[in-house]
Formats: C-alpha cells, structure tokens, sequence
C-alpha cells in the first residue's frame, strides 16, 4: 500500500486512552495486542482447517467412503490447503513477528503502528470472506494452488461444462488478494522495523536468530506476494471479463498460471518454514545453555536459501514436460538448495551436542521440529530428481513430504514458540506435564498420520481423490492415518485444556523463566505498553546472558514502573476503515458477472470510502 | 546495515544542482529519440544503416533503455549519493525480476520449440 | 559485553532514533519500490511470453484481417509510435520537473516548488489523458480488451501503470496543496520526496515499458 508512508512517527500521547473493552481492542495500534489478536484469530481458523483434514480422514478411512461427494471433498482438500497456509500457518507466524520482533531488537513498537493494524483488520476480513464461501454453499474447490483451467468458468467444448461456473473460485480469488495486501503491508511494517529499530549497538550480526529469519520472510513476502497478485488478476479477468490468459482457446497457456503460481509458490513454503526454524534456533540454545552453533552460518544459510528459493520453482512443475535443460536446472537448483538447509539442521545439533539439555514441552517441541523436517526434507530432495518425481507427483508420497515439512516443521515449530512465550505473552506458566502429554500424543499421531503416507503414495494412491475401491491395499495405512489424525485432534484438545486451566491460575510467571539469552527476558512478563523504560544497550546477540554474567548469576526481578511519560502512538479506527474499504473494493468484484453494469457503482463508492479512510489515517492529528 | 550507513547522508557528497538534473534531462531525451530512431531504421527497409542495425535492434533498445532506467535511478532517485541500503533495496528485486522475466521467456520458448 | 557501549546510553534521542539514521517512511517506500519491481516484472513477461501468440489481428506492428465493425476486414497495425513518444518524452520531463520541485522544497523556495510541483501534476495528468485516448482510439482500430493476447496482455499491463500513474497524480496534488497552504516547509519535504520517489519509480517501469511494448518487434 502506498499510503503506508503516510504514516507519521508514532505520535505522542499525553492524556490517558482507555486500556481495556472492546473499542480499546478495535483501535488498538500496540503491537503486543495486535500479535495477541493474530494468534487467537489464526487458532481458530486453524483448527476450522484441522476439522476438514478430520472430516477427509474420516472418508477414506475405509474404501468406498461415503461420508461426503466428489465435491465436497474438492473443496474440502482445498480450504484445507488455503486456510492452513494463509489462515493458519502465515498469520501464527506473524503473531510472533507482531509480539516479539520489537520485544527482541529491544523497540517499543513497530515503526508504522497503525499500518499494523490494518494488516490485521484485512486478514481478519480476507479469512472470514473466503470462509462465507461455505455459508452461501460455493466454497472453493479447485485445489488451493488453483490450477488452470480447473478455475475457467468458460464452456471450451461443446461435450465438457465449463469446470467452474459458480462463485467457489471467485471466494478464492478475490479472498486470497484481500489477503495478499495484509500481508505486504505487513510485510513492509516489519521489514523496516527490523532494519531501523534496532537498539543501540545490536547490529544485524547480533540479532536474535528468530528475528534474523523473520527479516527474511519479509523479503520473501515482499517479493512474492506481487507475483501471485498479478497472477489473481489475469484469473480474475477470464473468469469476469472474458480474456484467455491462462485459456487455449482464446491462445492463453495454462502452463503460465503454473510458473506465476510456483514463482510465488515455492518462496512461500520458505515464508512458512523459516519462522519455525527460527524459533527452534532460539529453544535449542536456552534449553541446552549454549549459545547458537554457527550463528553467522546460520544467518548466511538462511540468506542463500531465500535467494535460491526464487530459482527452484519449476521443481513443482516436471510432469509439465518442461524438457530436459529446464528439468535439469531446476533439479540441480533443487538439490543445492537442500546444502544451507542440511547446514542449519548441523547447526541445531552441533548446539545440543553437550550442552546441558532440560527437555521442556518448548525444548521436545523444537528437537520434534528438528527430527521431522529432516524426514521431510528427505523425501524433498528424493523428489528433486525428475525421474522421481515423475513417479512421486499427484501420489500420496507428496503429500508425506510437505506435511513432514508444513505439519512437522510449521506446526512443531510453531507449538514449540508458543510454549515457549506463552509466559512472557500472558504473564502465565503453561502446565508442563500437559505440555508433555500434548508433545508426545502430537508426534505419535503426526507420525501415524503422515508417515504411511509414503507407503500409499509409492503404491499408487493418487491425492485429491475422494475415494478408493477395496482390494488395492490401501485399507490398512488408511485406517492407521485416520486414527493417527484423530490422535493429533486430541492433542490439540490437551492444548486447550492446558490454556483453559492454566488460564485461572495466577498470573504470576517470572520475566525470565527459561533463562533466555535475548532481550524478550529482560522486561515483566507481560511486558508493559512500552516495552522497555530505555531503549537497552546491546553488545552481543545474547544480551540477556550478558546481564546474568555482568550480574554475577542473579538478575533482580525487573520493576513494572509508571510509564506515563513515555510516549506511545495514539489508537485509532481509521486502519479498521481503511481495512473495511479494502474489503469491500475488492469484495465488489464478486457481483461482476451478477450485477453486470451495476457492480461497478458499488465498487466506486467503496474506493472512495478507502481513499476517505486513508486520507483521515494519512491527516489524523498526532494529539 | 548499521550505523555506518548514516554516513550515506547527503550532506556528506555535493549536492546535485538543477544544472545537473537539466543535463540528464538532455540525455534522457537524447536516448529516448535514439530509440525511436533505432525502431524507425529498422522498420524502414530503405533507411540508411538498416542493414547494420535491423539485426540488433533489441540489443540496442535494452541498451538505451537500461541506461535510462540508471540515470534516474542513480541522479533523479538519487540513488548515488543516498545511502548504500536504498540501492540494495532496489537492486536486488531488480535481479529477481529480471531473472524471473528472463527465466519465463526461456521456459516458453523452449517448451515450444520442443513440443511442435 | 552489555555494559561495554552502555556509556553511550545517555546520547540517545529515544524518539528519534533509528539504527541506521535513515528515515523509516523513506525506507518503507524504497522497500515498497522493490516489491512492486516484482509485480511489473510478472505483468511484463507476460506480455512477452504471450507476445506473437495472438490466435486473431489486430497485431501491434504489423496489419492483419481482423473482426471490426462486425466483419472481417483489413485491419492496420495499432501501434502509432509519435503519440506515444510524445508521451513518454512528458512523462521524463515530469520526473526532472518534481526533482526541481525537490530541490525548491528543500531549499525553502516556495516558487520553485510551486511552479515545478504543479508542471509535474499537469505533466502526469496530460499522461493520464494520453493513456485514456490511446486505448480509446486503439479500441475504434479493433483491438478490445478480449479480442486476443495482444489486447488481454497490453491493456492489464499498460492499465496497471496507468493505474499507478494515477495513484501518484493524486499524491503530488495532495503535496501541491500542502504546498499551496504553506505545510510544506523545508525541514518537512520529505513528504515530498517520498512522493517523487514513487513518481520516479513509474517513471522507470514506462522506461522500460516503451521500448519493450512499443518498440520491439
């Protein structure tokens, strides 16, 4: 967005704005809120993804399932796929970006607050509008890389129908470019944050690993969600407007939607992995009392990996038949890739070897997110190789992989961070046998789940099919998946539990209870509106075991203050306007072919509702 | 990216002037009717140099056009007395877009080649 | 050592500082640059990936049969080079004209600023007009949105920079009425320059764009 650099410095507050109620939280601009506002809206939404896996591992828990048709199963594997990734995994992901960035580079906010804001109220928006799909009862359902010309709704052949005449791609489309401007307008937010609000003396060399990652999902975010906008558009205009981009009718090639889709697609398994790499990269070390193996490389492998992770995307595509140069570059950019990330998984062992490891729920967490990625990551570089792939693609076998990777890598790493900062985010201790009991009931169940998978996928099983006949020998690791799956279900229900309970308890966790290494540690938990009374000096990328050194081992517990005279960014509704504007702009398009020469009066009005809010946001008195 | 970086402030180079700014405007114009007349010759079978510039009017246009694009990135955008993280901030996207223009052209008109 | 630089600690402007002394607004928008780099990059290896593939006329360069008028006939080739060039030569003198504008700003010479800020307006509107006659005529010579790639291709990425042309028109005249009710002194042109910074930046995707839409054959 361009307005974003409308936005002033944060301006300065001096009377008091109310700290609790529903309208503090509507037009809050504090970056902890906001992460914490993330979290809750990125859970629920995450476990609506998990009830439609449940929903397709029931189905095929025997042959010849009927529990829902052909087409519901469409669209269930494809809200699965598009809510988990951007509904669930990205903004469970920038909870963490939202929380702790500035609580690690030692800022009190983010430097555009209010944008922040708006990247919220849009995903908000952008999720609940491609979930009305189901209320209206045309949810998406070509897949959620939405393959061309699966998503034509144009008749190409007397003898065939049009593949998808109604509103389901529609939701997808429009939803998903909702969903892409919060992104890259958070994305921008924190991109800069990282590089300007950096406390006195923590050069990039000395960020905290976590942040280190999560600065280059930002650049990942920034360069390939423009991609996929224009890739929407060009869809957006055959299915509305009658052109032939991706149709071989009109001359159109829906190979092109794929490279579109793959040059995004493939930086974005990167946006989806590294925050959790991150993560593990801050667990490990405190919980084993040893600072980081190779942090430079670390930071270095993740680079490399970000820049070559924009030359690999034709790895999705072999069974296009790209030829044998194309195949042979992409393979060998494929392997290469699998070098910085071996390096890091060297890294994480190398800093468990001989450390003095205490297995908390956050540390079996990340050693899990260790030990599955690798499994995944093996099976990555098994299908690197075309020959493979040509025998892995559309199997079963695929979809171990990336659930190793998305579920064991994500979805670990994820879970680690939140045991993890949990403390620090609430004030309260999570109860660690519950902890426990979840871990090892989620890498049972994980592994009953996925692991078969391989099985299934080499013997032939193709994915995205709603059923099989019996005889095949498919019935048995089916059964074991389902079984698996609902295994996975219940641990997440402990999860539940474990929040609901320790919830009543007193809110009493220490700032430091882990004897964490990074500033996060240094202030009460939770931290105040502030953050930080001064901005902290930093000399090292573990300022906190500084402190406890230069403190001879014993840090006083830090003091809550009265920090009125610190001034914060006022709150304000104009970013949930704006959000609202962007909403119903690109939510006009859906009434194109509908309302054929009137939608555009709606979409008029809508822009200059935008244009109004951003205009009151840009101009907003700072007092 | 740290604080040495302040020092690419642009108090620290001289100052462009409107002097300067007028002679890339010149240039840029000068380059600009030198594209137009690239494309001109080698449109025009009967245009002098035709045969000498007909083969390599692409070359030329990217060419001219690259070093438009850099002079007012660089004097305009002041890209070169600004700080070095400006130019990073541009400049790589600029490698990932070219190699992605580059890589898709290569991808379809192989794939063409090779299927009829 | 934590306390190695905490000497320095008293030195620091908290509402002011920034790790690299450089603005963040400025930052946001040259980070936003680059990101739209990649979004006019897959608009244009679109057009030259689709570019020759036209199953129907009109073609760019070349005259072709073609549906106008609903029949068949003879159809002449779309592109007309002098318009456009003209165009392109306004949209360059737009981009020396908002740098003096700049340069006014900074300096506190509120006529400079004045006069050159509302040449770069008038000079972006007139490219506005330009665009919106182009496709207008373009459109009587045959070629519609959906008549083939050509037209599909040409107009969504001419569209967009226009689109971004646009966008930026209404930024410098909301500067050029700061301007006119004197909010925008020196010590704040920066407002300023991060509006021309973006009006440069379409500047130089039309830099690119006209010679490889326009001019390659």
């Amino acid at each position: 967005m361009a307005t974003s650099v409308l936005e002033r410095e944060a301006p300065a507050v001096h009377h008091a704005h109310p700290k609790t109620g529903l309208w503090s939280w509507i037009t809050t601009v504090d970056h902890k809120r906001i992460g914490i506002l993330y979290g809750a809206t990125a859970f629920i939404f995450f476990l609506m993804g998990g009830i439609e896996a449940l929903i397709m591992r029931a189905q095929l828990m025997g042959p010849n399932g009927t529990l829902v048709d052909p087409d519901t199963f469409n669209a269930l594997f494809t809200m699965h796929g598009t809510t988990m990734i951007f509904l669930g995994v990205m903004p469970l992901s920038a909870m963490f970006f939202n929380y702790f960035i500035p609580l690690q580079i030692g800022a009190r906010d983010v430097v555009f607050p209010r944008l922040n804001a708006f990247s919220y109220w849009v995903f908000l928006l952008g999720g609940l509008f491609i979930n009305f799909s189901f209320i209206v009862g045309a949810p998406p359902d070509g897949g959620w890389f939405g393959y061309a010309n699966l998503t034509s709704n144009r008749v190409m052949s007397a003898t065939a129908a049009a593949p998808s005449p109604g509103m389901n791609i529609d939701f997808w489309v429009i939803g998903l470019q909702i969903l892409g401007i919060a992104s890259i307008a958070a994305a921008l937010n924190f991109f800069v944050t990282i590089v300007n609000l950096r406390a006195p003396g923590m050069k990039m060399l000395r960020m905290p690993m976590f942040t280190w990652m999560s600065f280059i999902v930002q650049v990942l975010l920034l360069l390939a969600f423009p991609v996929i906008t224009v890739a929407l558009v060009f869809l957006m205009m055959d299915r509305n407007f009658g052109t032939s981009f991706f149709l071989p009718d009109g001359g159109g090639d829906p190979i092109l939607w794929q490279h579109l889709f793959w040059i995004f697609g493939h930086p974005e398994v990167y946006i989806l992995i590294l925050p959790a790499f991150g993560i593990a990269s801050e667990i490990l070390p405190v919980f084993s009392r040893k600072p980081l193996f190779g942090y430079t490389a670390m930071v270095f492998s993740g680079a490399f990996i970000a820049f070559v992770g924009f030359g690999v995307w034709s790895h999705h595509m072999f069974a296009t038949g790209m030829g044998p140069w194309a195949d042979t570059f992409f393979s060998l950019a494929t392997m290469v890739i699998a070098i910085p990330t071996g390096v890091k998984i060297f890294n994480w062992i190398g800093t468990i070897w001989g450390g003095s490891i205490r297995l908390t729920s956050a540390m079996l967490f990340a050693l899990g997110m260790v030990g599955l990625f690798i499994i995944g990551g093996l099976s990555g570089v098994m299908h690197s190789s075309p020959p493979a792939d040509l025998q892995q693609t559309d199997t079963y076998f695929i979809v171990a992989h990336f659930h190793y990777v998305l579920f064991g890598g994500s979805i670990f790493g994820l879970t680690a961070g939140a045991y993890y900062w949990w403390p620090k985010m609430f004030g309260r201790m999570l109860d660690e046998k519950l902890g426990k009991a979840h871990f090892w009931l989620m890498f049972i169940g994980m592994n009953l789940t996925f692991f078969p998978m391989h099985f299934l996928g080499l013997n032939g099983m193709p994915r995205r099919v709603y059923t099989y006949p019996e005889g095949l020998g498919f019935e048995l690791w089916n059964m074991v998946e389902t079984a698996g799956a609902f295994i996975l279900a219940f641990s997440f229900l402990i999860f539940i539990i474990n929040i609901l309970k320790t919830w009543r308890g007193k809110a009493d966790a220490p700032a430091d209870p882990w004897h964490g290494a990074t500033l996060e540690w240094s202030i009460p938990s939770p931290p105040q509106e502030f953050n930080f009374p001064t901005l902290p000096q930093v000399g090292s990328s573990v300022p906190q075991w500084d402190a406890w050194r230069a403190a001879g081992g014993k840090l006083p517990e830090p003091a809550r203050i009265n920090g009125d005279h610190i001034h914060m960014p006022n709150p304000s509704y104009w970013p949930l306007m704006a959000a609202i504007g962007v909403f119903l702009t690109l939510g006009s398009l859906m009434f194109v072919r509908e309302l054929p020469g009137k939608w555009f009066y709606i979409t008029i009005a809508s822009a200059l509702w935008l244009f109004f809010s951003v205009y009151k946001w840009a101009f907003e008195p700072p007092h | 990216m740290d604080a040495h970086a302040a020092h690419g402030h642009a108090e620290d180079h001289a100052h462009p002037t409107p002097g300067l700014y007028l002679r890339i405007a010149i240039i840029l114009f000068v380059l600009t009717a030198l594209e137009v007349a690239a494309f001109e010759v080698g449109r025009n079978a009967g245009a002098p140099l035709h045969a000498l510039i007909e083969p390599i009017v692409v070359e030329i246009l990217l060419v001219l056009s690259a070093a438009k694009f850099a002079l007012v990135a660089m004097f305009y955008m002041h890209l070169k007395q600004d700080s070095k993280i400006f130019t990073n901030f541009f400049v790589w996207p600029l490698v990932i877009a070219a190699g992605v223009i580059l890589a898709l052209i290569i991808l379809h008109e192989y794939w063409i080649k090779t299927t009829f | 050592m934590a306390t190695a630089v905490a000497a320095d600690a008293g030195h620091v402007d908290e509402h002011h500082y920034t790790a690299t002394g450089l603005d963040n607004r400025k930052l946001a928008i040259w980070a936003f640059i680059g990101s739209e780099c990649l979004f006019f990059a897959s608009l244009i290896s679109t057009y030259l990936v689709y570019k020759g593939k036209s199953l129907v006329g009109p073609y760019p360069h070349a005259e072709s049969q073609c549906m106008l008028h609903g029949e068949m006939q003879a159809c002449e080739a779309i592109f007309e080079i002098p318009l456009v060039t003209f165009g392109t030569a306004v949209l360059l003198f737009s981009s020396f004209f908002v740098v003096l504008a700049l340069y006014g700003a900074q300096k506190g010479n509120r006529r400079m600023l004045l006069g050159w800020l509302s040449a770069t307006v008038l000079c972006g509107l007139f490219f506005v007009g330009m665009q919106v006659y182009e496709f207008y005529h373009f459109l009587h010579k045959g070629l519609g949105y959906t008549t083939n790639l050509f037209g599909s291709t040409f107009y969504t990425l001419t569209g967009f920079h226009g689109s971004h042309v646009t966008l930026g028109v209404i930024w410098l005249i909301t500067m050029l009425v700061l301007a006119l009710r004197g909010k925008l002194p020196p010590e704040k042109s920066l407002n300023l320059e991060l509006a021309a910074l973006y009006w440069h930046f379409v500047d130089v995707v039309w830099i690119v764009i006209f010679p490889v839409v326009y001019l390659m054959r």
